[in-house]
């Protein structure tokens, strides 16, 4: 299975808004940790490692070349 | 302890003249191992028991009492099994399967594992025993060999590589002498004296972290498990510990970066971390003190021309995973069997380049498993750490983190996957080693009683034929000839010298096997080929590629 890159959900607005309560009331140092957590969390649920190497490429290419 | 040039001796060999060469003369063998260490030493009893003529040189005049190699894996335990050393290695040692890890000294484990799963095999998963009982049970195993001549410090200070093999300058306390050699095999290490004088060197990650190994005496209940802790209460980013033979336990603390070695080394600064570890109330004392760091790095090549490398001095891992040395060990697997063909004109030289194939693989994938260890270990950036960290968070609580805590992957046989001696598989097979895998043990009997599979295999070619049917087995034996033996793997009946009988099923149900089915296994104990319904004309095709006969290497 390849990374979907078209729509995949009816409730972005939804997510988006988990995405943001996920760090309400915390500080960066915080942030940074749950922001791993859930990380892992999603990266177990896809179980795919090609999959996640795929997204990891994509996060990563607008700050840095692949590795 | 008794202790040369502040080297502390665990045994004494000495000085011997050479018996074919004085100072000055030059001497002719067929195979020169340079290095007298456990893979050095395991590849001389290899070609010994094939009746090969090799001059071993050590440096050194005694085994080194320190603190190296400890933990042999089921793997290296049936290779030494296969040589001869198998039984009393694990009398002597120490025999674990589980591990655990802990966090910031939280007394339940976030991450269990039994590296044993397959039950009913001849060895565990690991022993512990000091690497110096393995060389000296090695150097008695090869005692009795005519043919097989260890030169105690007899120091290679020259090479120089030609067609035929190479010409050695070696010196002695009486003066040099010259050895023309048609094979070296440089087994001495991670300073390989070889290479440095080939000018060659390794590609690869030297890591900065340091630390400590300190084998401690001391008497406390403890599990015969490995205990790996992140963060413990007490000094140190992580430790290590494991059970050794006479009493001896190896503490391994991790330091961190820019340290003094030579202040850390000191008993007085070691004392805080073992303290730590052990509480105030329990007496101890030290065996060996070391610190180190690591590199996971290979050479690019491990065969150059007829000067061919194994164990360390051809590539490197942390320790944490125990695949140094059992790396090193199956190198030495691998090419005995293939160097013996080639001397005996059954194989062409193109052969060795199939060692160069799977012991450049197997490097990779022990540096692999090596580095990604290390990387969990040892974080770089503050966001490595928020990731190692929240792996072990989430692993109190959620099964799926546990997997993902690394601390070590430690060391099995790595499948020979995509090398050129494969025959790949034709028929579908439930279960099984797949070529290029090593074959699983399981208990038999035979004319004599209780047996295992894998003491049944190796040194020669071996079918391995699943069938009760004793005339389709001769008539198997008939059509492949001298070169493969046939072993019959029977579900009942009597038990002869080649017709064993797998009472309990396990052989059968480990192999995928139906009646009739035959897997063609190297001398390495590796898969070469196997099929559902033995055909000799396949059998016999595999067995061409796989000892590169014809041209069947590539």
């Amino acid at each position: 299975m390849s990374l979907k890159l078209d729509i995949n959900t009816t409730a972005p607005d939804d997510i988006y808004d988990s995405l943001i309560r996920m760090h309400e009331g915390l500080d960066d140092e915080q942030s940074a940790h749950v922001n791993a957590r859930m990380i892992l969390l999603l990266a177990n649920h896809i179980g795919d490692p090609a999959v996640i190497a795929e997204a990891a490429r994509i996060a990563r290419s607008a700050y840095a070349p692949d590795l | 302890m008794m202790s040369v040039s502040g080297i502390p001796v665990w045994k004494e060999y000495g000085y011997r003249p050479a018996i074919g060469s004085r100072a000055g003369e030059t001497e002719t063998v067929p195979i020169l191992i340079v290095g007298a260490g456990p893979i050095g030493l395991a590849m001389a009893l290899d070609l010994g028991r094939r009746g090969r003529r090799v001059v071993v040189l050590n440096a050194l005049a005694f085994i080194p009492r320190g603190s190296k190699a400890i933990c042999f894996s089921k793997r290296s335990l049936e290779i030494y099994d296969r040589l001869g050393v198998g039984d009393r290695l694990l009398e002597k040692g120490v025999v674990w399967e589980k591990g655990k890890v802990f966090w910031r000294g939280d007394p339940a484990p976030v991450y269990e594992f039994d590296l044993l799963p397959v039950k009913h095999q001849k060895f565990p998963a690991f022993i512990n025993i000091q690497q110096y009982y393995v060389e000296e049970y090695l150097l008695d195993a090869i005692a009795p060999l005519s043919n097989v001549e260890v030169r105690w410090r007899h120091e290679l200070v020259g090479i120089a590589p030609h067609a035929g093999g190479a010409k050695a300058e070696i010196e002695t306390p009486e003066g040099r002498y010259f050895i023309e050699a048609d094979f070296v095999i440089a087994c001495d290490g991670s300073k390989s004296t070889v290479r440095r004088l080939l000018g060659l060197d390794f590609d690869g990650r030297v890591f900065e972290d340091n630390f400590l190994i300190a084998d401690v005496k001391f008497d406390q209940e403890r599990p015969t498990e490995r205990w790996f802790q992140f963060e413990p209460p007490y000094p140190g980013y992580s430790s290590l510990i494991h059970k050794q033979p006479d009493g001896v336990w190896r503490l391994d603390f991790q330091l961190g970066r820019d340290i003094d070695k030579k202040e850390a080394i000191k008993p007085e600064n070691v004392e805080p971390f073992v303290r730590g570890f052990l509480g105030d109330d329990i007496e101890f004392e030290f065996e060996w003190l070391s610190v180190y760091t690591f590199q996971c790095r290979r050479m690019r090549r491990f065969v150059h021309g007829r000067i061919i490398f194994a164990g360390d001095s051809a590539h490197l891992v942390s320790p944490f995973g125990a695949r140094g040395c059992n790396g090193g060990m199956q190198d030495i697997d691998n090419l005995g069997w293939k160097l013996d063909r080639v001397l005996s004109g059954l194989s062409p030289e193109s052969l060795l380049e199939s060692y160069n194939d799977e012991a450049t693989f197997v490097a990779d994938e022990n540096i692999l498993n090596s580095t990604r260890s290390t990387n969990f270990m040892t974080p770089r950036t503050r966001m490595e750490k928020i990731f190692r960290d929240s792996v072990l968070e989430l692993s109190r609580d959620f099964a799926f983190a546990r997997p993902f805590v690394n601390s070590g992957r430690l060391s099995v046989a790595v499948p020979y996957s995509n090398s050129p001696l494969n025959t790949p598989d034709t028929d579908v097979f439930s279960a099984g080693p797949k070529a290029g895998a090593t074959a699983i043990d399981a208990p038999l009997i035979s004319d004599r009683g209780k047996t295992w599979l894998l003491s049944r295999l190796g040194d020669r070619f071996i079918a391995l034929y699943f069938a009760d049917d004793d005339a389709g087995a001769a008539s198997l034996q008939a059509d492949l000839g001298g070169d493969i033996q046939v072993v019959q793997i029977a579900q009942s009946g009597p038990a002869t010298k080649s017709r064993l009988v797998d009472v309990e099923g396990l052989a059968r149900s480990r192999f995928g096997a139906q009646d009739g089915a035959c897997y063609l296994v190297r001398p390495d104990q590796h898969v070469a080929g196997r099929w559902l319904k033995a055909d000799s004309a396949k059998i016999r095709r595999a067995h061409e590629r796989a000892c590169a006969s014809q041209g069947g290497a590539k």
